[in-house]
């Protein structure tokens, strides 16, 4: 049994410690915005936050992880209180499948929380690990830059940074 | 008159004597300026030739910034002296060459002096560039002037007092250049000396991977010795080499031509960008330049080859998998042996570890790089990918692991300092974004796969 | 307002919601040479296969198709809510289950608007007229000065009656007329307005969304052991390790079909591996070579049919020319494996996927497990954009051939990225060979095309379509390749020119034989095909000297096509004689999907780096007319991304493969585009047809992307290349030549 730190809360969760991350969020705690799409590290439909930075989850076992902080999108908000990004995305119907949409925001996440104004070349930079096979890029950048907006105007309107 | 006096005049017309011969040593004509020649008047085979030249010579990677327009300058190149910017070398009249003559593109080339007779700072390695011949530089010419002129003000080179005083550097010149075109010996094969006049000309391979003294000259009895440039070590490439196999002539051009070979890993980094630029040049010059290399590294004594056999054995598709008894050990099997021992060969399988020159490398550098930052795709073309393991991996869990790597693939003592080099990597990294991507468009050969 | 329809049963007062009822293949009651009614209604004519209304309100819609990630969801609401007058939100959408909704076919092929969202549309409008007609029955008033509001009838006198009150028993279960009291367009407050998804919140915030989200009680995990390439043998296999591994259940053997079950998915990966370590495969796969697809193409038995002859196409013009366009085999590179869930409970079995057609894989895998289809379920779940047949058909015969052996369980079988690469059927390799010649005024005097095609359909059908029942020990034999008939065609689609030619012949060499697993990618043949004659009609304007626009118009009788044509060349600046900056180019094109589909012209910018031969897309700018349009949102999304995905096949992708197997088997051998490329802007100027028909737009931006950047690239740097994908090496080649 291993103690992970997901979305804030400890979990014990009875898996092998080389079990990639991405394994652990979904089969063990039911997690869904996390997706197997290569298990490569080759398509960034894993990403998710570890201790601030984006990750590959797929390629991450669950020993690397332990005693850190795991976010995954669903503990940035909820359909009723969304989080910027998600906000963002949903503002700018930023989906067609929507399948390498999760990976994407944790992504461009992680990116704001350390830039909250990136230029359309650091977010393109950013965004390189990703695939989509929609052809949603152009929204996806649009909503990047939306997010980005709306956690600006947060910030400028109560003074202090908005909810990660 | 006086003692005094006469020491005193004496003294006094040994300084002005000095400085007269100081400003004879440092001072340069300029050379006129001419209309920028129309580049039609250039015969597009020459500049075909040229376009070669200047993929061994690695021109674009340094004269072009990233995300600037291709050879209008502005790359920063850190020395341990100050940061210098790569000038503008497209055909624009203001600031670039546009208005130089083929003589003074020469001059720069030959001497390292502007069109203005202006020192040039040997960050541009006009100490290889000097064996160039003229019909190289015909062609290089040609080349350069059939670019598109980009109009880009040159950024200030970031430089203390006196080092940014230009005429300094013709004491550096009279004491490290040695002027003049590349003498082939003649008990060498056509082939070794094309090779030889290319490495230690245009391809400037010692400006990388030759140490360098304290006043930034190569170190000449230490040629090819190891050296380093953009935050990675660059191997030695001689008989010092520490690659778990010694390189043959085959493998070296097999290397430079695709990126990769089977025995040895993937070029990455600053390496990964040579190769690149290589892939327009003909075969026959990659292969003068392995022929040379070879050579230079010399025949492996007995015990080198027997430490290779060994290797090469070790790493038959059917040996053990890892274990996870340390730590370190427990990261490799659960992040590393995916992908590094999944029997898919090179390029896009992992190296299997036992054969990486990182791992074996005196300098853990490079091993941090690349297991910081992966290898990223090239644009549309068949390459390998590598993740990066910056987000996953804490230095401790890093050392951990390079730590094990370290005593399981390679017959080297432990590295000393491996903390701190973890921690400037992972800085670098973070203001370099990411490093160069990996070798392209790698075939699909039958050869190349792994039966069952 | 129409009267009440014929045959209606007397109403039972208020007694719940219908019971939806509807008999598959039950024949039409009326006289077969009646009119029918429109879209899927003809062969689905009961109205509750379409709409079900609930005692307190609720509305459910049924369609067919599934949702794709094209937003049809959406789209099937905003066309139920308008026509039945209620709130956008109090409908809700239920889609492909082949125990409640109606056959359907496939979700394919720009369908869904045209069949499923026109028999929504009428099955709305109709039962809003029996809802009224009712509550002019019960009130005993003329139908006539009623009307409908938010979910109620509303009488002249003002009295309300809410649907709820209305609906008892099976009254819906009625027969469709073949037309119907659509509301007048300029009416619309749903249908038109860019109404956001329905299902994006849910995948911005973790909710379940995909069949891979699925988990029930007690279920286990699977991964299959593929071949290392077709036609392998698997001569032998200890599977006794691999059982003893941690977690697994059962190893899964019938003939060359290997899988093993585990109680977590990780040790099910793992246990994979070794199972895929101790098989012992005799490889027979013989495959062309790469490099050689157009000559083994154009020398393979072929059945060759004029599909099109205009005048007399013997060369009659002043000034001739020829060209021969290529494609390779390319992936739909689905960014989700394949995935499925099935559970057998007493024989009977129900599968969960993301298969594009519920009711004809449910008949191949039925067939496959030698049952009878009505013990069968499929029922659709979304995964990730398939882009046609990909291995989702597949993987649900997988799981149902684990499941059968696991009674009770259910199975999750998820393919990985290798397998899905290797194994997917891919969009076929194609030739096309063009001539025509120019007459003394610079108009086409005569116009020659052959395309050389496999066929571009190999869905289920039959068992035989499916790989497990291809890989097992009592196999079904793939079934021989047919051609898709115009006018919807396979390799032929749009292969017949829109434009007017006094003479013309088009031929179609259908080629049976598949060396490599082959079936529909998004466009089908139409991508090649428009490549081709959009390239082509671009090199011929060049020649005639003729600006490419002008060219194009000269040659278009279609208005809606012309309309389309100058809404993107207006919206992109489009200048007769312009020239574009150094090293860029600028490219046109234009085709109405299958020639009866969507209309849709691109103007394109491209940039041609002269050194490393790198094209790069700046912008693009495109008009879509797709007849009444129901979310513009969801249009525009759709062809942005058309135009994204075709720069991605039409500069990077080709299916690679050596002597016995497939080579490009992930992200690595396979590269897509990713963000360095994405253009700087993607504009879509829609013109909309208000009481138009519905046309399908989902795939018709894909050919007209292909030839406007292939035409851009040639205006930049002066060569032309013609065989895709257009990727820097060749263009560099092209520009040294």
């Amino acid at each position: 049994m291993t103690t992970v730190t997901v979305n804030g809360r400890d979990h014990r969760v009875d898996a092998e410690p080389d079990t990639p991350l991405l394994y652990v969020l979904r089969d063990e705690l039911g997690l869904n915005a996390a997706k197997f799409g290569c298990g490569l590290g080759q398509c960034g439909a894993c990403t998710v936050i570890v201790d601030g930075k984006a990750v590959l989850s797929c390629v991450t076992p669950l020993l690397l992880v332990e005693g850190k902080q795991v976010t995954t999108l669903e503990g940035l908000g909820s359909v009723e209180t969304p989080a910027p990004i998600q906000r963002a995305f949903i503002e700018e119907q930023a989906a067609q499948c929507g399948y390498c949409i999760a990976g994407m925001m944790m992504r461009a996440q992680a990116l704001l929380q350390r830039n909250i104004r990136p230029s359309n070349d650091e977010i393109r930079a950013e965004l390189m690990p990703h695939l989509c096979r929609c052809g949603t890029h152009m929204r996806i950048l649009r909503a990047v830059h939306r997010a980005a907006h709306l956690m600006q105007t947060a910030d400028a309107s109560t003074g202090r940074r908005s909810t990660p | 008159m006086t003692k005094g006096r006469i020491l005193a005049s004496l003294l006094a017309a040994l300084v002005v004597a000095g400085a007269v011969a100081a400003f004879a040593l440092a001072w340069r004509p300029a050379i006129a300026a001419i209309d920028p020649p129309s580049p039609q008047s250039f015969d597009p085979s020459l500049v075909k030739r040229g376009r070669e030249l200047a993929a061994i010579g690695n021109c674009a990677t340094c004269h072009t910034a990233q995300g600037g327009k291709d050879f209008a300058g502005g790359l920063p190149v850190p020395t341990p002296f100050g940061t210098i910017y790569s000038s503008d070398i497209t055909p624009d009249a203001t600031t670039g060459i546009g208005g130089w003559p083929e003589a003074a593109f020469r001059r720069a080339m030959r001497s390292g002096v502007d069109r203005d007779g202006r020192h040039l700072y040997p960050t541009f390695p006009y100490d290889h560039f000097t064996n160039v011949s003229d019909e190289d530089d015909r062609a290089l010419y040609a080349y350069l002037m059939t670019r598109q002129p980009v109009r880009a003000t040159a950024r200030a080179n970031r430089l203390p007092f006196p080092l940014d005083q230009r005429f300094v550097i013709a004491g550096w010149k009279l004491l490290f250049l040695r002027r003049g075109s590349y003498q082939p010996d003649p008990a060498k094969s056509a082939e070794w000396n094309r090779g030889a006049y290319l490495v230690e000309g245009l391809a400037h391979c010692g400006a990388c991977h030759t140490p360098r003294n304290a006043l930034g000259a190569e170190r000449a009895n230490a040629a090819f010795a190891g050296g380093e440039v953009d935050d990675w070590s660059a191997y030695a490439i001689n008989a010092q080499s520490p690659a778990p196999v010694p390189w043959k002539a085959e493998a070296l051009f097999s290397y430079l031509r695709n990126g990769w070979h089977r025995d040895h890993g993937a070029a990455r980094g600053p390496m990964a960008e040579v190769v690149g630029n290589l892939a327009d040049v003909p075969d026959a010059d990659i292969r003068a330049i392995a022929t040379y290399m070879a050579d230079v590294s010399g025949a492996p004594s007995p015990d080198r080859n027997r430490s290779a056999e060994e290797v090469l054995a070790q790493v038959k598709p059917s040996a053990a998998t890892a274990t996870a008894d340390t730590p370190g050990a427990a990261i490799y099997a659960a992040a590393c042996a995916t992908c590094h021992e999944n029997g898919r060969a090179l390029p896009f399988g992992g190296v299997r570890l036992a054969l990486s020159t990182a791992l074996s490398s005196p300098d853990p550098r490079n091993a941090a790089n690349i297991v910081l930052a992966g290898i990223r795709p090239v644009e549309g073309e068949r390459s390998a990918i590598m993740p990066g393991f910056a987000g996953s991996m804490s230095d401790a869990q890093l050392t951990a692991l390079l730590n094990d790597l370290r005593a399981r693939f390679s017959h080297q003592p432990a590295w000393s300092g491996l903390e701190k080099t973890i921690a400037d990597a992972r800085r670098a990294q973070t203001a370099m974004l990411q490093t160069s991507p990996g070798p392209s468009s790698a075939p699909a050969e039958a050869s190349q796969r792994d039966k069952p | 307002m129409k009267g009440p329809v014929l045959d209606r049963r007397s109403v039972l007062a208020g007694s719940g919601a219908l019971i939806v009822s509807f008999s598959l293949g039950e024949a039409f009651a009326q006289d077969p040479a009646a009119p029918k009614p429109p879209g899927s209604l003809a062969t689905a004519p009961y109205l509750d296969s379409w709409i079900r209304i609930d005692a307190d309100g609720g509305i459910t819609a049924f369609t067919g198709k599934a949702e794709l990630g094209q937003g049809f969801k959406t789209a099937f609401q905003q066309i139920a809510a308008e026509e039945l007058d209620v709130a956008f939100a109090q409908v809700k959408v239920v889609t492909a289950d082949t125990s409640r909704t109606a056959n359907e076919g496939y979700t394919s092929g720009s369908h869904s608007m045209q069949d499923s969202g026109t028999a929504i549309l009428h099955a709305a409008a109709q039962v809003r007229a029996l809802l009224v007609a009712e509550a002019a029955r019960r009130l005993d008033l003329p139908a006539e000065n009623f009307r409908t509001e938010n979910g109620a009838v509303i009488a002249p006198d003002g009295r309300r009656v809410a649907y709820g009150e209305l609906v008892a028993g099976d009254w819906l279960h009625v027969q469709a007329q073949p037309t119907s009291p659509l509301k007048d367009p300029s009416t619309f407050r749903v249908i038109g307005q860019p109404v956001p998804r329905v299902d994006i919140p849910a995948k911005v915030t973790g909710g379940a969304a995909y069949v891979q989200d699925l988990r029930l009680p007690g279920m286990v995990h699977a991964r299959v052991v593929r071949p290392p390439g077709y036609g392998a043998q698997l001569t032998a296999c200890d599977t006794a390790a691999v059982e003893k591994l941690p977690g697994v259940i059962k190893v899964v053997r019938d003939g060359n079909f290997l899988a093993v079950v585990a109680k977590k998915e990780f040790q099910a990966i793992k246990a994979m591996a070794a199972l895929a370590a101790a098989a012992k495969w005799t490889e027979t796969a013989k495959l062309p070579k790469q490099d050689d697809l157009p000559r083994m193409l154009t020398s393979l038995p072929s059945q060759d049919k004029t599909i099109f002859q205009a005048g007399n196409a013997v060369v009659a013009g002043r000034k001739t020319l020829e060209a021969t366009y290529t494609r390779p085999y390319q992936s739909h590179g689905s960014i989700g494996p394949s995935c499925a869930v099935a559970q057998s409970v007493d024989d009977a079995m129900t599968v969960w996927t993301h298969t594009q057609g519920v009711y004809p894989d449910r008949a191949a895998i039925a067939e496959m497990l030698r049952v009878p289809p009505a013990s069968v379920r499929l029922i659709h779940v979304e995964g990730s954009g398939c882009y046609g047949h990909n291995g989702a058909d597949d993987a649900a015969a997988d799981a149902a051939l684990i499941a059968r052996e696991l009674p009770g369980v259910p199975v999750r079988v998820q393919w990985m990225r290798e397998q899905e690469h290797g194994w997917e059927p891919y969009g076929p390799a194609m030739v096309t060979k063009l001539k025509a010649s120019l007459d003394d005024s610079g108009a086409i005097a005569d116009w020659h095309f052959e395309v050389w095609s496999n066929t571009h359909s190999m869905r289920p059908g039959g068992a035989g379509s499916l790989l497990a029942a291809q890989h097992m020990a009592q196999p079904f034999a793939v079934p021989a390749a047919k051609p898709i008939p115009l006018p919807e065609g396979g390799g032929d689609r749009n292969a017949i020119p829109i434009y007017t030619f006094p003479n013309a012949k088009v031929v179609h060499h259908f080629i049976p034989d598949m060396p490599i697993r082959i079936s529909a990618m998004r466009a089908l043949g139409a991508y090649h095909n428009v490549f081709s004659i959009e390239s082509f009609m671009d090199e011929l304007a060049s020649a005639a000297g003729a600006d490419p626009v002008e060219f194009r118009l000269r040659h278009l009788d279609d208005p809606r096509g012309r309309d389309v044509i100058e809404r993107a060349a207006q919206g992109f600046g489009w200048q007769k004689g312009q020239k574009a900056p150094p090293d860029r180019g600028y490219g046109f094109a234009f085709a109405r999907y299958k020639n009866l589909a969507a209309y849709c012209a691109i103007a394109s910018e491209v940039e041609v780096n002269r050194d490393t031969g790198r094209p790069r897309l700046v912008r693009a700018v495109a008009a879509v007319d797709g007849g009444q349009v129901v979310n513009p949102d969801g249009l525009i999304n759709q062809i942005e991304g058309a135009i994204l995905q075709s720069m991605s096949w039409t500069l990077y992708e080709a299916v690679s493969f050596d002597d016995g197997r497939i080579t490009s088997i992930d992200w690595q051998t396979y590269p897509i585009l990713r963000f360095n490329a994405v253009p700087d802007s993607v504009t879509v100027h829609i013109i909309d047809r208000p009481g138009k028909p519905f046309l399908g737009s989902g795939e018709t931006g894909q050919g007209p992307a292909a030839a406007s950047i292939a035409n851009a690239i040639a205006d930049a740097c002066g060569k032309r290349v013609r065989d895709l994908p257009l990727t820097r090496r060749k263009i560099k080649a092209a520009i040294d030549a």
